[in-house]
């Protein structure tokens, strides 16, 4: 077994034109900053992106849309994004939103090997036109399907040579999910270590959902609203 | 009338004891700062947290600990993380008492929209459809008229929705509503505000019966 590569550059090689990926985080938090950063200088092209957020303009999958990198982008919520806005209203981006709790359940879904859930989420919305329903217990249902991805790249905060991975506070938020989610996992941590060394108990995603792993570096993890009690 | 922070304190007191309470952006997050003496409630924050703790100092920043505003926030002694399926499977499965959020129109049959303005603002419903599709008790805080000075509590939403039929409660600047079959039933006028102004800045159907009581905060 040898999941580790020596950098992003590697782990993001095989990444090509057209291919549908999740990135996980929300907002900027528990982003995989150094796969972002190695996919804006690989330059790879009509992306569909699955992430709860855009980024902001000058950070996270904001760089990628400066580079016009992104054919679809399938979100949660989009807001403190002017370049997004701005290629969404003139058509050159393709946006696919979709309620936080039908996403998160789409990538758990295809981690769990089940093609679809129910959920109640948008019923009577806009995001139930042309969804089959459901009626249990008198209330209605959507059918939302499981995700397709060709790759997730999440971030977590240690992880072993195992793939084996464990997450800080609230960067939690989707990376379990979307690494469980892809064909392919490409997992970034801020410490790598041997097999062995960590508490299995204190395990988040077991190695088996990963597939290449490295120790990442220079991490910025921008704040977006930094509040504070004086 | 109220302002925010007053709407916000009218809507704490409905907090009870043992309450598990997702906060919106926006003046539902002012809630928190006036949970009543004596009443311990827990707050869920859907990016994947339990026991959401006031803001930090400026030492104990840490970028991996925000709430669903995007917020720098701290845990609170019996915190737990989670990942997004399990919040809102908490949520979906009607673990959380009591939500609170924004809105920009709400209907008298408790249908709300909050998401989207068709061609002006897209911002996304983020964890709203989930929360309203699923939530026990959902209450509205917000501006009762828009900057234009129309109605914001409609017979029907104007703009796309975001649940239907969800709203139990709505608090305004200008008063308590209970969402009826009947329509909006005036509850409480805020301090200074008159039945008839209540009246004349509410589109949906409006129920008053009696003395309405003048709020007490």
């Amino acid at each position: 077994m040898n999941k580790v590569v020596n950098n992003a550059e590697t782990a993001i090689q095989d990444i090509h034109d057209g291919a549908t990926i999740m990135l996980g985080g929300f907002g900027l938090c528990g982003i995989p900053e150094n796969c972002i950063a190695a996919l804006v200088k690989k330059g790879t092209k009509n992306l569909t992106c699955i992430s709860n957020n855009a980024g902001v303009d000058d950070f996270g999958i904001g760089l990628m849309l400066q580079q016009h990198q992104v054919k679809k982008m399938i979100s949660s919520y989009v807001g403190e994004n002017a370049e997004f806005e701005r290629q969404l209203l003139s058509g050159e981006l393709e946006v696919e939103l979709i309620p936080q709790g039908t996403l998160a359940t789409r990538c758990m879904a295809a981690g769990y090997g089940m093609p679809a859930i129910f959920t109640p989420a948008g019923v009577g919305t806009e995001v139930a036109d042309g969804k089959e329903t459901r009626v249990f217990n008198g209330k209605t249902y959507l059918l939302e399907y499981a995700f397709d991805a060709d790759f997730a790249i999440v971030k977590a905060w240690k992880g072993d040579t195992h793939g084996n991975l464990i997450y800080k506070s609230t960067a939690r938020n989707f990376n379990p999910l979307m690494a469980m989610g892809g064909k392919i996992t490409i997992a970034e941590v801020e410490e790598l270590v041997p097999a062995g060394e960590l508490d299995p108990n204190a395990i988040h995603t077991p190695g088996i959902y990963v597939h290449r792993i490295f120790q990442g570096s220079n991490y910025e993890k921008r704040i977006e609203q930094k509040t504070i009690t004086k | 009338m109220l302002d925010k922070n007053q709407i916000a304190k009218r809507i704490a007191r409905e907090l009870k004891d043992g309450y598990y309470v997702n906060l919106g952006i926006g003046i539902p997050t002012l809630v928190a700062n006036y949970i009543p003496e004596g009443i311990a409630v827990t707050l869920q924050s859907e990016n994947g947290l339990l026991g959401m703790g006031p803001f930090p100092t400026e030492d104990k920043v840490d970028p991996d600990l925000i709430n669903a505003g995007k917020q720098t926030i701290t845990t609170l002694p019996g915190s737990a993380f989670f990942d997004s399926a399990l919040s809102f499977g908490m949520i979906r499965a009607g673990k959380v008492d009591l939500t609170v959020l924004g809105a920009m129109e709400v209907a008298d049959n408790g249908d709300i929209a909050n998401w989207k303005i068709p061609g002006k603002m897209v911002k996304g419903m983020g964890g709203a459809m989930d929360l309203v599709a699923s939530a026990k008790n959902i209450i509205v805080a917000m501006q009762h008229v828009n900057k234009a000075g129309e109605s914001k509590l409609l017979k029907k939403c104007s703009l796309p929705i975001t649940g239907l039929g969800v709203v139990k409660k709505v608090v305004t600047e200008l008063g308590v509503f209970d969402v009826t079959p009947d329509g909006f039933k005036l509850l409480e006028r805020a301090p200074g505000v008159t039945v008839e102004e209540i009246i004349a800045k509410t589109e949906g159907r409006l129920v008053v019966e009696g003395e309405i009581p003048e709020m007490i905060l």
